[in-house]
C-alpha cells in the first residue's frame, strides 16, 4: 500500500465540508454521529479506565466492587514496591525487544527490496510461502521448537526469544518493506543501472535513505508483537525467572490464585502497558501505516 | 518527520542502551540454587520464606533464586515444569504433592532417588511411615516432604453464623445443608465457591464424597472397592449439587476472593484447606474471633477423619547446581527449617519431633488429630491421582459447575472413567 | 496521474531528489530486471530459515501427530497412523473445544465486521476531531491480554444486582436488569461473551482497514453520485461497498486466522474453563497437564489445516494476481 493512501487515511481534508453551513437534517447527523462516537470512544476506553483508577488507590484499597469508582485522593502506593519487581524483566524485554526489532527490519528491508525490485524466477512463489509463514498457529510449532531449544541450548539465554522473534518475523517485515518499496518507480533503479551502480549499491545509496519510514513502521509493529508477546516467552524459557520479560513476570503477579492485593496487580498491568501505550501514542502515524501494509491488498 | 516523533525514536534508543546494561541472563559464578514452586503470594510465600531464611543461614554462600510461577494448586507452575524439563532446563529443585502426582514424575524417570540422603539425615525414622510410603516407588524414596495440610476443613467467621441462627458446626452432610438453608433465609450465600481453574470446586467434591461415603469407602475408589456409579457417590453427588446451590454467583473467584465473601460477612462456610488460615492471618485477621474452624461435616465416621496432602520437594535429574539441591533438601528435612516453614505457612510439620509451642491453636489441634484421626488422601492435592487424571478431574468437575450443576449424571460418567483410564 | 519523463533522459540522482520531494508517480513500465537470479542470494537465508523453522517444523509436528509420543513412554516414536485424529474426534473435549472454537470464530468476525464498519463509517466523511477517535479506537491493539485479562474478568463478573460489579452493575444502575447474565462462565453463552474482548480489540483495526478502503474511492465519484441525485444511501450501497470487496475479502481472512489462533486472550481472562475452551487452550492441556504430546501435535494440525483451508486459496489469488501484473 503506498503511502500516499495511508497519508489520506490519517488526514481527510475537512476543510471542503466544515466550512459549509450544515442544514437541519445534516445537523441532526452531526449530532448523532458525534454522539455515536463518544459512546463508541467510552466502551472503548473502559477496560482501561480501570486499570488506571484502580492503580492509584494503593495497594490494599482496590476492591472488585469499587471497580468503577474513582479514588478520592492519588495513592502511588503500589508503584514502588511493583516497579521493583518489574524493572528487571522490564529492562530485560527492552534489550531483546530492541534488537530483534532491529535485526527483523534490516532482515525484512533486504527480503523486501529483492521482492520488489531485483526478483527472479519463483520470486512470487516463494514470496507467497514466506506469507503462509504469517499465518500459521504458533502451536503448530510449539512443541518443535522447544525441542530444538534443546538441542540447541539456547535455552539459558534471552537470546532464544530473539532468534524466535526473528525468525517468526520475516514473514511481516518482508511484506511491509515489501509493499512499500513497490510504490519506489522502477524508473529509479532502471536510472541507476543505466550509470553503472549494482543491487548492493543501489541499496545502499537510493533504497536505504528512502526506507526510514519502512524501518520505523516494521520497528514499532514488531516493538509491540514482542513486547506483548506471551506464549513464545512462556515455552522457551520455560518461567525461569532469569529470563522473565514484562509478560511472564507480569502473569507472575496476575496469574496468581493466591492474590490478596490487586492494585499490585493493575499496576503492573498498567506498568507493562505503559511502553506499548507510548509508542502508540508518539507514532501512531506509522503504527497504522503498519496495519494497513498487513492488509496485503485494499 | 515530526519532531515528536524523531524524540521518540531516541527515546526508544535511550532505552535499548539502557536495557543493554541489564545482564542477558544470570553469568553467576557462585554457588546458586534455584528452586521451583508455585507458592508466589500471601501467607504461602511467606512460608517458602521462612524456609529460604533457614538455607541461607546455613548456606551463606549459596545464592537463592525463587522460580516460581503463580498459579494455585500448581495449575500454570505444572505446565512450565513441563516445558522446562522437555528443554534441558530443570530447575535444582520443584515443588511436588506427596502420593500419585509424585509418581508421575518417577514413571518419567525425571527425579533422582533420594534414599541415600533419608539415611543420611535419620528421616527414615523421624518422618511418618505411612507418609514415606506415598513417596516410595520399588523401595526407593523420591522426594523430601515439608508439611501436611488438611483439605477437610469448615471456616466461618461467627459474626456471620449468630447472624443465620447456627449456633454449632455441623456434624453431618445433613446438618450442613439445613444450615446452608438457614444463611440463605438470612439474606447469605450459604458457601463461598471459588470457580477459577475449578480445581476449588474439586476440592469441596473430594470432602462431600468423604463427608458422605465415609473414609473407608472414600479410599475405596481409589482402590477399586468402591464403584463410582453405585449409590454412595451418587448420593454424594446429590449432596454436591445441593451444597452448589447455596453458592455465590460469582462463578470464577480465586479462592482468597472467595475466603473474603467468608470473613466479610457475604458468605457463611467455606470448605478449604488449612492454607486459609495462613491467608487471613497474612490479611491481618485473628484465628478465633474473624473466622473460626471445624472438622467438615462427615455423616458417616463417628471419630474426626484428617483428609491430607502433603508438599514435598525433589532433586530433578540434570540438575544444575545438585549440590545446593542436596544442601536444599537437607534444610527441608530440618527440625529448623520445618518449624520455620510451617507455621507461617498454615501447616503441619512432618517431623514427628516437631516443637508445637511454635504453632496456633488451629495447628496444634491439628497436630493432635494427625497422630490420632484415619488418614485420607485428597485428590485434588495429588494423593489418589496423577497430574493427566488431575487435570482432567478439574475438568470434569468444571463442565459440571458452569453447566449450572444440572448433569449429575455425566459428572459420574467422567469420574468413573477417569478413574478407568489413570495409571 | 502524471507521467514521468522518459526515463533515459533523467540521471538517477534526478529522479532521486524528484522522489524527495514527493510528487506523485506511478510505475507503468515492467519490473523485471536483468538476470533470473536476481536477489535469490540476499533472500536465500530468509528462505532456509522459513523452510526450516515453519514448513520443516510443521512437519515435524505432522510426524509426532502420527505417533504415540506421551511423557510416560518418552521413546514411544512408533508410528500411530491417524489413531490420534480418530481419536480426536471421539473426545467430547475436542469436539467441544472445535465447536467453541467455532462459536467464537462467527461471533467474533461479525461482531467486529459491524462495528469496525461502524467506526469507519462514522469517521470517513471526515469529522473534527477524528484523530482523537481513530486514536482511542486503535489503542486496544497496543495492549496485551495478559494485562487486559483482570480488567476484564472484572467486567464480565457474573454476580448481579446488589453483588454485582462490572458490565452487570451497569446495567443494574441503568435498571436494565435483564441484561444481566453469566457472561464467559455461562453454559450457553460463554463463547460470545469471551468474543466481546476480542471485538473490542479488533474493531478498530477492522475501522483502519474500511477507512482505507473507503478513502481509495475517488471522491469524484460520489460526487457525480450526488449531481445525479443519488441518495447517500444508495451511494454506499451501488457505489462504495461493492469497491469495498478486496477489502471485505482481507478482513475476513485476518479476523479469521487470528480467531483460529486465539489462546492469549481466553487464557488470560477465563484460564482453562471448560466453557469457554477452545482448541489452542485444549491443546496447551492436553500437552502440558496431561502430556500427550502426540495427541497434542495432532490438535496444532487441525488448527493449521483450519486456517490453511481459507489461507491457501486466498494467497493462491493473490500471487496470481501478482504474477499478471
Amino acid at each position: 500500500m503506498s503511502s500516499q493512501l495511508v497519508d489520506r487515511v490519517l488526514t481527510k481534508d475537512i476543510k471542503m465540508n466544515a466550512k459549509r453551513k450544515l442544514n437541519g437534517n445534516e445537523q441532526f447527523f452531526l449530532v448523532f454521529k458525534y454522539f455515536s462516537l463518544v459512546i463508541l470512544a467510552i466502551i472503548a476506553a473502559l477496560p482501561i479506565y480501570i486499570m488506571v483508577i484502580n492503580s492509584v488507590k494503593g495497594i490494599t484499597g482496590v476492591t472488585q466492587s469499587a471497580a468503577f469508582v474513582p479514588p478520592t485522593h492519588l495513592n502511588f502506593d503500589a508503584w514502588g514496591p511493583v516497579w521493583e519487581q518489574m524493572k528487571v524483566p522490564m529492562g530485560r524485554t527492552a534489550f531483546f525487544v530492541i534488537q530483534s526489532s532491529i535485526i527483523s527490519a534490516i532482515i525484512g528491508s533486504i527480503n523486501g527490496y529483492v521482492f520488489a525490485k531485483w526478483k527472479f524466477k519463483g520470486s512470487t512463489f516463494i514470496f507467497t510461502t514466506f506469507l503462509f509463514g504469517m499465518f500459521i498457529p504458533y502451536q503448530a510449532i510449539m512443541i518443535p521448537l522447544t525441542q530444538f531449544n534443546q538441542w540447541a541450548h539456547l535455552g539459558g539465554s534471552i537470546y532464544v526469544l530473539v532468534f524466535a522473534h526473528v525468525i517468526y518475523g520475516i514473514p511481516i517485515c518482508t511484506l511491509i518493506f515489501r509493499n512499500y518499496y513497490a510504490g519506489i518507480p522502477n524508473e529509479l533503479i532502471e536510472a541507476a543501472r543505466v550509470d553503472g551502480a549494482g543491487m548492493v549499491r543501489i541499496f545502499r545509496t537510493i533504497i536505504l535513505p528512502l526506507s526510514i519510514p519502512g524501518f520505523v513502521v516494521v520497528l514499532i509493529w514488531q516493538f509491540t508483537s514482542a513486547w506483548n508477546d506471551f506464549l513464545f516467552a512462556i515455552f522457551l524459557t520455560g518461567g525461569s525467572p532469569n529470563l522473565a520479560v514484562a509478560t511472564t513476570a507480569l502473569n507472575f503477579i496476575t496469574g496468581s490464585g493466591n492474590q490478596v492485593y490487586y492494585g499490585n496487580n493493575m499496576t503492573a498491568s498498567l506498568i507493562v502497558s505503559i511502553p506499548t501505550l507510548l509508542v502508540y501514542m508518539f507514532l501512531g502515524r506509522y503504527f497504522l501505516r503498519g496495519l494497513l501494509s498487513g492488509s496485503l491488498k485494499g | 518527520m515530526l519532531k515528536k516523533s524523531k524524540l521518540a525514536i531516541a527515546a526508544v534508543v535511550a532505552v535499548a542502551l539502557v536495557g543493554a546494561t541489564v545482564p542477558a541472563s544470570n553469568a553467576a559464578t557462585d554457588k546458586k540454587l534455584e528452586i521451583f514452586t508455585w507458592w508466589a503470594s500471601g501467607g504461602e510465600a511467606l512460608g517458602l520464606k521462612g524456609m529460604t531464611d533457614a538455607f541461607t543461614k546455613a548456606n551463606p554462600n549459596t545464592a537463592f533464586v525463587n522460580a516460581s510461577v503463580a498459579g494455585a494448586a500448581g495449575t500454570n507452575a505444572k505446565g512450565v515444569l513441563v516445558s522446562r524439563m522437555k528443554a534441558g532446563n530443570p530447575p535444582d529443585t520443584f515443588q511436588a504433592h506427596a502420593g500419585a502426582e509424585l509418581t508421575s514424575y518417577i514413571k518419567a524417570g525425571q527425579v533422582e532417588d533420594l534414599t541415600f540422603l533419608y539415611k543420611q539425615q535419620g528421616w527414615d525414622k523421624i518422618f511418618p511411615k505411612d507418609l514415606v510410603k506415598t513417596l516410595t516407588s520399588n523401595g526407593k524414596i523420591y522426594s523430601v516432604p515439608v508439611n501436611i495440610h488438611r483439605a477437610n476443613v469448615l471456616w466461618w467467621n461467627p459474626a456471620t453464623a449468630t447472624k443465620a441462627g447456627v449456633t454449632a458446626a455441623p456434624a453431618t452432610m445433613e446438618e450442613f445443608i439445613a444450615d446452608l438453608k438457614k444463611a440463605k433465609d438470612a439474606g447469605i450465600d450459604g458457601i463461598a465457591l471459588a470457580g477459577n481453574g475449578d480445581w476449588a470446586i474439586a476440592h469441596l467434591l473430594d470432602v462431600v464424597l468423604l463427608g458422605t461415603l465415609g473414609a473407608d469407602k472414600y479410599n475405596g475408589l481409589w482402590k477399586g472397592t468402591t464403584s463410582w456409579t453405585g449409590p454412595e457417590v451418587k448420593k454424594a453427588v446429590s449432596n454436591f449439587t445441593t451444597i452448589l446451590s447455596y453458592g455465590n454467583s460469582s462463578k470464577a473467584l480465586d479462592w482468597p476472593d472467595a475466603g473474603k465473601l467468608v470473613t466479610g460477612g457475604k458468605a457463611l462456610f467455606f470448605i478449604m484447606g488449612d492454607w486459609a488460615s495462613s491467608q487471613w492471618q497474612a490479611d491481618g485477621l485473628k484465628l478465633g474471633t474473624d473466622y473460626t474452624w471445624a472438622v467438615a461435616p462427615n455423616s458417616v465416621d463417628k471419630k474426626p477423619i484428617y483428609m491430607w496432602l502433603s508438599d514435598s520437594f525433589t532433586l530433578p535429574k540434570g540438575a544444575k547446581n545438585r549440590d545446593a539441591g542436596i544442601a536444599w533438601l537437607k534444610v527441608c528435612g530440618s527440625l529448623a527449617g520445618q518449624d520455620a516453614f510451617n507455621p507461617a505457612k498454615g501447616s503441619i510439620a512432618v517431623r514427628t519431633d516437631s516443637d508445637a509451642t511454635k504453632y496456633d491453636s488451629y495447628l496444634q489441634a491439628a497436630m493432635k488429630e494427625w497422630k490420632t484421626d484415619k488418614l485420607v488422601g485428597s485428590t485434588v492435592h495429588g494423593v489418589n491421582w496423577n497430574n493427566a487424571a488431575m487435570a482432567s478431574y478439574n475438568t470434569v468437575v468444571g463442565k459440571f459447575y458452569t453447566g449450572g450443576a444440572k448433569d449429575a449424571a455425566g459428572l459420574i460418567k467422567g469420574l468413573a472413567a477417569i478413574q478407568k483410564n489413570g495409571k | 496521474m502524471t507521467r514521468v519523463r522518459v526515463v533515459s533522459e533523467l540521471s538517477y540522482l534526478e529522479v532521486f531528489r524528484i522522489l524527495k520531494g514527493e510528487s506523485p508517480v506511478a510505475s507503468t513500465t515492467k519490473k523485471h530486471v536483468q538476470s533470473p537470479w536476481g536477489g535469490f542470494v540476499f533472500v536465500l537465508p530468509s528462505i532456509l530459515a522459513m523452510a526450516v523453522f515453519v514448513y520443516g517444523m510443521i512437519g515435524w509436528t505432522l510426524k509426532i501427530s502420527f505417533s504415540h509420543l506421551n511423557s510416560s513412554d518418552s521413546t514411544d516414536n512408533s508410528f500411530a497412523g491417524l489413531k490420534n485424529y480418530r481419536d480426536l474426534f471421539q473426545d467430547s473435549d475436542f469436539t467441544h473445544a472445535f465447536s467453541n472454537l467455532l462459536k467464537f470464530t462467527g461471533v467474533f468476525l461479525i461482531g467486529t465486521l459491524i462495528s469496525g464498519l461502524i467506526m469507519a463509517l462514522l469517521l470517513e466523511k471526515g469529522i473534527k476531531g477524528e484523530g482523537f477517535f481513530r486514536s482511542i479506537y486503535l489503542y486496544p491493539m497496543a495492549i496485551s491480554f495478559i494485562a487486559m485479562g483482570t480488567s476484564w474478568r472484572w467486567l464480565m463478573d457474573s454476580a448481579r444486582d446488589k453483588d454485582g460489579t462490572g458490565l452487570n452493575s451497569i446495567f443494574h444502575m441503568a435498571h436494565l436488569d435483564f441484561l444481566q447474565n453469566d457472561w464467559y462462565t455461562s453454559e450457553r453463552g460463554a463463547m460470545f461473551a469471551i468474543a466481546l474482548p476480542a471485538i473490542w480489540q479488533m474493531s478498530g483495526y477492522v475501522m483502519a482497514l474500511f477507512l482505507a478502503g473507503f478513502r481509495g474511492i475517488p471522491d469524484d465519484l460520489r460526487e457525480a453520485a450526488r449531481v445525479d441525485g443519488a441518495s447517500e444511501y444508495k451511494i454506499y450501497r451501488h457505489i462504495l461497498f461493492p469497491q469495498l470487496k478486496p477489502t471485505f475479502l482481507t478482513v475476513l481472512i485476518i479476523l479469521g486466522h487470528i480467531s483460529m489462533k486465539v489462546f492469549d486472550l481466553i487464557y488470560g481472562i477465563a484460564s482453562k474453563s471448560y466453557v469457554t475452551k477452545v482448541l489452542a487452550i485444549y491443546m496447551w492441556q492436553v500437552i502440558f497437564d496431561i502430556q500427550d504430546f502426540a495427541k497434542g501435535s495432532a490438535i496444532a494440525i487441525i488448527i493449521l489445516l483450519c486456517i490453511a483451508v481459507v489461507v491457501i486459496p486466498y494467497l493462491a489469488y493473490v500471487n496470481k494476481t501478482e504474477e499478471m501484473k
